[in-house]
């Protein structure tokens, strides 16, 4: 099992901030940490575990960089207490490919040129496979709709929308949680 | 966001002897606003009580034929549910014009009755506001107020209820189920949310040591003619600037009873009994709707940035009745 503890500067250690630990079920692996109450699983996920992939964009839910997978089911990490997810189980942007394979959504982003800077894809395509798992997207607008809580600053959203459609064919391979 | 202590309960009567017994205490479950108002240090609690495995997440049939749903299932789950789906479908769609789809599969029922305003300035601790910090003064009413209240403000706060949810439950007639050290009571929904009058900091009639286990659905869901039309700065994931609830139950082209409440416009999901009962009896046509229309506004109050929802208000309830009515009809 892999251990984070509070031992940076950046972490959790004095008297002041009583730390619990916590396990999580972390893309496929089991992961102890102890948090502070306050730490939100973004940091714990980005300061603690080096997992930097998901991104801490307006940090007050209204952008969707930090959406990751709990439990299956698309949520902002900056809005989620790390302590009160003690043994879900989480999927990042790194827990997404299987070995060097992309998930068939980071591929379509790559096949369909979805992204230009790229800080908001990681919540892209992590909302995109929390969305397909839903399975109440059928047309592009209702596409459209259902990713409205992802911002992308450079827009490049009608590329994301054909990112998606691709990934949705069935040609393309099934689709994992 | 400040230092906390945090606690998990375990059952309903252990959550309630806890936020009693402690008066820096509140609960969490979603966290959707309570995390964000903290980061802004609106809201600073000194404990967290995280009532999220409270067995308080189903949604259940009730003996009078009406639906409960418990305080923690998700608003997702609860828009999606096939049950509210078919039988409550005004509820869905209102639960689906709000917020982003993250935050839905987030946010909880009980919470979303919970949610504060989005006023800025109740946001913005640079600047006074009587909801925050009571006797402060209000900066909406000279400031940028393009989102506030048109209906039953005070001079003390002209803030707006931000749910969509809410207001299909203030349609329906919804039940809010609490418990507390006192016991167990049933709050009709129109008591739950309140005017700001003197005391804005008070947003609903729940008592602070009680806890939301439920809100119950009457039998009647209006399924085959509703509309829930919200009218917003974008099509997507914005708050309302004025939504309208609206469920009819016809005979023939005749409305025999009427159900309309507004959000976006008032502190509370706005309902006026009194037009309501206008509306009995009517022809669907325009011109009914429209007199209707004025009737609900009569008493409305528009500030600087603002006084075209008085307009826009009219307009959507109009229109959200002409869909309520012509459901189900050849066109």
């Amino acid at each position: 099992m892999r251990t984070a503890r509070g031992t940076g500067s950046a972490q959790p250690t004095s008297a002041l901030a009583p730390t619990n630990a916590i396990t999580l079920h972390l893309n496929g692996a089991p992961v102890k940490l102890d948090v502070a109450p306050w730490t939100t699983l973004l940091d714990a996920l980005r300061e603690y575990l080096h997992l930097t992939g998901t991104k801490k964009g307006c940090d007050h839910g209204q952008c969707g960089a930090c959406t990751v997978l709990m439990d299956g089911k698309r949520v902002l990490s900056c809005l989620t207490l790390a302590i009160m997810k003690d043994g879900a189980t989480v999927t990042t942007i790194e827990g997404l490919s299987t070995g060097e394979t992309l998930h068939p959504v980071q591929q379509a982003f790559i096949d369909q040129d979805a992204f230009q800077c790229g800080y908001c894809t990681p919540g892209q395509i992590c909302s995109a496979v929390g969305m397909m798992a839903e399975g109440h997207a059928h047309t592009a607008d209702d596409i459209r709709e259902l990713m409205s809580g992802n911002i992308c600053r450079c827009g490049a959203y009608s590329n994301i929308v054909a990112a998606i459609q691709q990934a949705m064919r069935p040609s393309e391979g099934s689709v994992k949680p | 966001m400040n230092n906390f202590s945090y606690t998990r309960a375990g059952d309903v009567a252990t959550a309630v002897r806890e936020v009693s017994g402690d008066d820096a205490a509140v609960f969490i479950a979603g966290g959707t606003n309570l995390i964000d108002l903290m980061k802004e240090n609106v809201t600073r609690p000194g404990r967290l009580i995280d009532i999220t495995r409270l067995p308080l997440a189903r949604i259940e049939e009730l003996p009078d034929g009406g639906l409960r749903l418990g305080a923690l299932v998700t608003n997702a789950d609860t828009a999606y549910n096939e049950q509210v789906e078919r039988r409550y479908p005004l509820l869905a769609r209102a639960i689906l014009a709000g917020a982003s789809a993250q935050l839905r599969n987030m946010a909880t029922n009980g919470g979303n009755l919970m949610q504060r305003t989005r006023c800025l300035y109740f946001y913005d601790r640079a600047t006074p506001c009587n909801k925050r910090d009571p006797g402060a003064g209000c900066s909406a009413a000279d400031g940028f107020n393009r989102m506030h209240a048109i209906l039953g403000a005070s001079e003390q706060c002209i803030a707006v209820h931000p749910s969509d949810m809410c207001v299909a439950l203030a349609a329906l007639d919804a039940q809010v189920q609490v418990t507390g050290p006192r016991g167990d009571r049933t709050i009709p929904f129109g008591e739950f949310h309140r005017l700001p009058g003197d005391t804005p900091q008070i947003d609903n009639t729940l008592r602070s040591d009680e806890i939301i286990t439920a809100i119950d659905l009457p039998p009647r869901g209006f399924a085959d003619h509703y509309a829930y039309l919200k009218v917003r700065d974008r099509t997507s994931y914005a708050f309302a600037l004025v939504s309208v609830a609206a469920a009819l139950d016809m005979k023939g082209d005749t409305v025999v009873e009427a159900r309309l409440a507004l959000g976006g416009v008032a502190h509370k999901p706005w309902r006026d009994m009194h037009a309501e009962e206008m509306l009995k009896g009517l022809s669907v046509t325009k011109d009914h709707f429209e007199a209707v229309a004025s009737e609900i506004v009569r008493e409305a109050r528009g500030f600087a940035d603002n006084s075209f929802k008085i307009v826009l208000a009219q307009r959507a309830i109009v229109r959200a009745l002409q869909h309520a009515a012509a459901m189900g009809r050849q066109s």
